[in-house]
């Protein structure tokens, strides 16, 4: 088994196909959107894939260590920063291309018109922490 | 037994140590063994006295522990801990209300009282409170051991304050549920048994505050959707609990000693009173703002007050209600949002909304509050 981050962002992923914003869209299918992602999650637990999920806040914040005995300094939020994470689900699977069928599973969620997004999602391997014993 | 009824006597139990000479530390870790030792022998051989039998298996892994030390310390303490054996029997009431105070003990910080109190008073297991607060189980032992050694020099018969008790026990309450341990039932739980050691009005207020809200509960959420006051299916409420709320809040206004809880618990009870949300008083449940601000000065308070002014007067002058609130508090945009589609600034309302998601603290609020803004973006759209 092999541990894959799938990550999705506010901003900074290829422009989606169905790429109506969500203020746009009706109520119900707001509802529909979390139910795919909540019902994905449910399915990914029920055959023993699934490690964890989070979704984040848009509202970040840039610090950096000043020197000792100062305080952080921090800087942002930043409106033209290109890549903002959204969330991220951590599963364990099989195979490279068993994290990609669900990667795509994932962008298929229901947006406007109840249609698929077809959104980008990043899909980044864990490197594993387990020595492989090679003679 | 069921599992409650066993945790309801872990604090009288650790009391007991702790009077006969066991410090906190070791008398919370011999209580948690005997638990364990409960769980596993109980089913087959129930004890007639159960509380007699975990004082006597937690005194003897108390001094089973004590003896493991090194030789020299263990025939040394050992004698002293066996001198130490209060003959007349404690008075468990005190010595568990002494916990209460141990484990809110102002040294602490909220979420290491938090993790203590449920422990130590509660009989939860570090794995539960870890789960429940969704952080490894290492990690909330830590936090457990830290919060032991903070306050493992205070003196076991110092007074306390209640009031820090009720402000742990309110954060357990908001804290709800995930995990298999139903966080909010642990704290009614756990505000009942100091309601019983302290009847004071402050306590009954937030008992009944608690019962006031979790009675709500089954329409709050419904299918992974929050669903606004205004728009739940009262019959889902829970009239037994709502009754049992409104009954002990009513005896503890009686006693004329007003406190924060108290306000709070007679707005959620005005509430529970309105068979519908076009009943709801909000005229009275101004009024009880105005007590909640006059006692605490909290903005939060002021806040949620402007929305009451809102249903009494208009959107307009909940929206002057809100002049001087400070502007960062968690759900002010939702609140400016509401109170402008009520005034019918349609274009306003969306904005604020679109502001409220990206500032939303948590996701089921998000969630509902983009319904919120594909709601107010068709109307804006007609």
């Amino acid at each position: 088994m092999a541990k894959y981050l799938l990550l999705k962002h506010y901003r900074g992923a290829p422009k989606a196909v169905n790429d109506v914003p969500m203020d746009q869209w009706e109520p119900d299918e707001v509802t529909a959107h979390i139910q795919y992602m909540r019902d994905f999650a449910t399915r990914l637990e029920g055959t023993g894939e699934y490690v964890d999920g989070q979704a984040l806040s848009p509202e970040g914040t840039f610090v950096r260590y000043d020197g000792e005995g100062r305080p952080p300094v921090t800087d942002g939020p930043f409106a033209e920063t290109k890549d903002l994470i959204a969330g991220w689900m951590i599963i364990d699977v099989e195979t490279y291309d068993r994290a990609l069928e669900l990667a795509a599973e994932l962008s298929a969620a229901p947006g406007a018109g109840g249609k698929p997004i077809h959104e980008w999602l990043e899909v980044r391997p864990f490197y594993g922490v387990t020595a492989t014993a090679t003679e | 037994m069921n599992d409650a009824l066993l945790r309801d006597l872990v604090p009288a139990v650790i009391g007991v140590l702790v009077r006969r000479g066991a410090d906190f530390a070791a008398a919370e870790d011999a209580v948690q063994d005997a638990l364990l030792e409960a769980v596993r022998v109980w089913p087959e051989d129930p004890p007639r006295d159960a509380k007699g039998w975990l004082i006597t298996v937690a005194w003897r892994k108390f001094l089973d522990a004590t003896r493991a030390q090194t030789s020299r310390r263990r025939r040394e303490e050992a004698d002293a801990l066996h001198e130490a054996v209060a003959p007349s029997p404690p008075s468990s009431f005190d010595d568990t209300l002494q916990l209460y105070f141990l484990c809110a003990h102002p040294s602490l910080t909220p979420a290491t009282a938090v993790a203590l109190t449920l422990r130590a008073v509660g009989g939860l297991t570090t794995r539960q409170i870890a789960e429940a607060y969704l952080v490894p189980e290492a990690t909330m032992a830590q936090r457990i051991s830290r919060a032991k050694r903070t306050v493992s020099g205070v003196r076991f018969d110092q007074p306390g304050d209640v009031g820090t008790v009720l402000r742990v026990l309110y954060l357990v309450f908001n804290e709800g549920y995930s995990g298999d341990v139903d966080l909010a039932a642990e704290a009614i739980r756990l505000t009942r048994l100091l309601f019983a050691l302290a009847p004071e009005p402050e306590v009954a207020g937030l008992l009944a505050l608690m019962l006031l809200h979790h009675a709500r509960r089954p329409a709050r959420v419904v299918g992974g959707r929050l669903v606004p006051l205004a728009a739940q299916d009262r019959s889902l409420w829970e009239t037994r609990m709502i009754a049992e709320g409104v009954e002990i809040l009513q005896a503890a206004l009686a006693r004329d000693r007003l406190g924060e809880f108290q306000a709070q618990a007679a707005i959620a009870a005005l509430h529970a009173d309105a068979r519908t949300a076009e009943e709801t008083d909000w005229g009275q449940i101004v009024e009880w703002y105005d007590e909640l601000v006059g006692i605490t000065g909290s903005p939060v308070a002021r806040l949620n007050r402007a929305v009451a002014v809102g249903e009494v007067g208009g959107g307009r002058a909940g929206l002057l209600a809100l002049r001087g609130v400070d502007a960062s508090l968690p759900r002010y945009a939702a609140v400016v949002g509401y109170l402008r589609e009520k005034e019918g600034d349609l274009v306003g309302a969306l904005e604020a909304y679109g502001e409220a998601v990206r500032v939303a603290g948590n996701l089921l609020e998000r969630e509902h509050l983009l319904r919120e803004v594909a709601r107010v973006g068709g109307r804006v759209r007609g």
